[in-house]
């Protein structure tokens, strides 16, 4: 081990671990927002109150079913047998040929999608049971009570949970080498083999993983931050006009 | 006079456990109407009925001629007419009190947003917190979240209001600024239908008493007759036992 051979390899092969680095960003990013939209879904589903009756009952009782299914398979099974079966199946099986970063994209957003199923689930649960009664009191029904005021404040809730999967999914990706996509660990794998130098390209890729895991981890503290707010409020004693009444009263007097 | 709603025969059990037996009252347009009763009695479970928080197991709920225990009947239609004001507030967390006003509104009377402000500042005003229209419920203590939710639940303009138990959540400096604004409202020919304990704003208040007892309306009458000479042995026990305290 020596300095020069990290120098040398920062120096000549930047751009591939800026690339892979990319890869991975993108791989991540891509997949935990689709997967939290399966999850938001699939969350708001698995919440609908079941009818005591009816037809509607045998349906939503299917459907709770299928997605059960769904959730306990993608979660009981590693990610980087699922990027097997469904790269290597798909094209064997269908006759499907795809995109390897497509496919890529395709296993980590359902992955996300089963754990974010859980964790939407117990946001929802979490959210005082007044807040549902109160929104149903004033008429709303149940997507309306989820997307004005449940969703809302279990999103709040979810987010450390949320940050963690994002910041799995940083590292997780790593196992996507096995279809061959070219994300850090891949190309990192490629330098070390042509140089003959594992510690020191790995050490670099050690190092990129954690800046990526340590930026989103701040990033999503600071929105948290903002989410909540001051926890007092002062009154605005001087009665001077907000930029938002100004607003309104410009509004109406046209 | 109109009978805004008219409860027959209505019954709730919670597994073996029978919380109203065969219910039957009405309230009247303008009218307010207290109910009391001990803890357990079944008054906030009946509240909880007349707006399907709580599903009866037995009997009609007669709004403007129609049974809404009706399977075709639209729960959330009949559900914007009655405003409904909780022990635990329940101010909706994720908006600040003029949204908390204006939501419903707009998602559901299908009002402007300017419009829906502009009524919400009406109410707001009515119970004089118009001045804190930009704060979130948890900067809010909880007299000033209790007028909001009753702004909240006027916004919509309902046929009646609700209230269930609105000041027993509340420390005691606070329940004199609720019940003030209650009054107020009561004065001003809003249909009221109230769950309390606070005896004195039922005597002071009410053109009706409703006392219940283990499930049943053991009394109802003008608030002279259940205060000063109830014709029922358990009334009077009741009255003794709250009035002492």
């Amino acid at each position: 081990m020596s300095s020069e051979w990290f120098v040398r390899i920062i120096t000549e092969y930047w751009p591939m671990f800026i690339r892979g680095a990319g890869i991975t960003l993108f791989i991540s990013i891509i997949g935990t927002l689709i997967g939290s939209l399966i999850g938001l879904v699939i969350g708001v589903i698995r919440t609908v109150p079941v009818p005591e009756r009816g037809a509607k009952r045998i349906l939503l009782k299917v459907i709770n079913g299928l997605l059960a299914a769904y959730i306990e398979f993608f979660r009981g099974t590693p990610m980087i047998v699922q990027a097997m079966v469904i790269f290597y199946g798909a094209a064997i099986a269908f006759d499907i040929h795809m995109n390897r970063l497509f496919a890529a994209i395709f296993v980590v957003s359902i992955n996300t999608g089963a754990y974010m199923a859980e964790i939407v689930r117990g946001g929802i649960i979490s959210v005082d049971k007044g807040q549902f009664e109160a929104a149903h009191a004033i008429g709303m029904n149940h997507i309306q009570t989820m997307t004005n005021v449940v969703l809302p404040q279990a999103i709040r809730n979810i987010l450390p949970a949320t940050g963690n999967e994002f910041v799995i999914n940083i590292k997780d990706t790593s196992v996507l080498n096995v279809i061959s996509v070219t994300e850090l660990y891949f190309q990192t794998k490629s330098i070390a083999g042509n140089n003959f130098r594992y510690f020191e390209a790995f050490f670099i890729a050690c190092i990129i993983y954690f800046i990526m895991t340590f930026t989103v981890t701040r990033i999503l503290r600071y929105i948290e931050r903002r989410m909540d707010g001051p926890e007092t409020f002062t009154l605005n004693q001087m009665q001077v006009a907000t930029p938002e009444d100004l607003l309104r009263l410009d509004q109406k007097t046209k | 006079m109109e009978k805004i709603i008219e409860v027959q025969h209505l019954n709730k059990r919670f597994g073996d456990n029978e919380v109203l037996k065969d219910i039957n009252f009405s309230v009247h347009k303008g009218e307010v109407v207290c109910i009391i009763g001990s803890s357990g009695s079944g008054k906030s479970t009946l509240l909880r009925c007349i707006n399907l928080l709580e599903k009866p197991t037995g009997g009609r709920i007669i709004y403007k001629g129609k049974n809404i225990l009706d399977d075709k009947h639209n729960v959330y239609q009949y559900r914007q007419k009655l405003g409904m004001v909780f022990q635990q507030f329940n101010l909706f967390n994720n908006h600040n009190a003029l949204s908390n006003c204006v939501v419903g509104q707009v998602k559901l009377l299908k009002r402007s947003r300017a419009e829906a402000e502009e009524v919400a500042m009406k109410y707001l005003r009515v119970v004089g917190m118009e001045q804190y229209i930009h704060a979130k419920p948890k900067q809010l203590s909880g007299g000033q979240k209790q007028r909001v939710a009753i702004a909240r639940a006027l916004s919509m303009e309902p046929d009646v209001m609700l209230f269930d138990e609105p000041t027993s959540a509340l420390d005691p400096e606070m329940v004199g600024e609720v019940l003030k604004v209650m009054k107020e409202l009561a004065e001003s020919g809003l249909t009221m239908l109230v769950v309390t304990h606070e005896m004195g704003f039922a005597k002071e208040v009410s053109d009706r008493v409703v006392f219940m007892d283990q499930g049943v309306i053991a009394e109802e009458g003008p608030p002279e007759q259940i205060f000063n000479s109830p014709i029922q042995e358990r009334t009077r026990e009741f009255l003794k036992r709250t009035l002492n305290q």
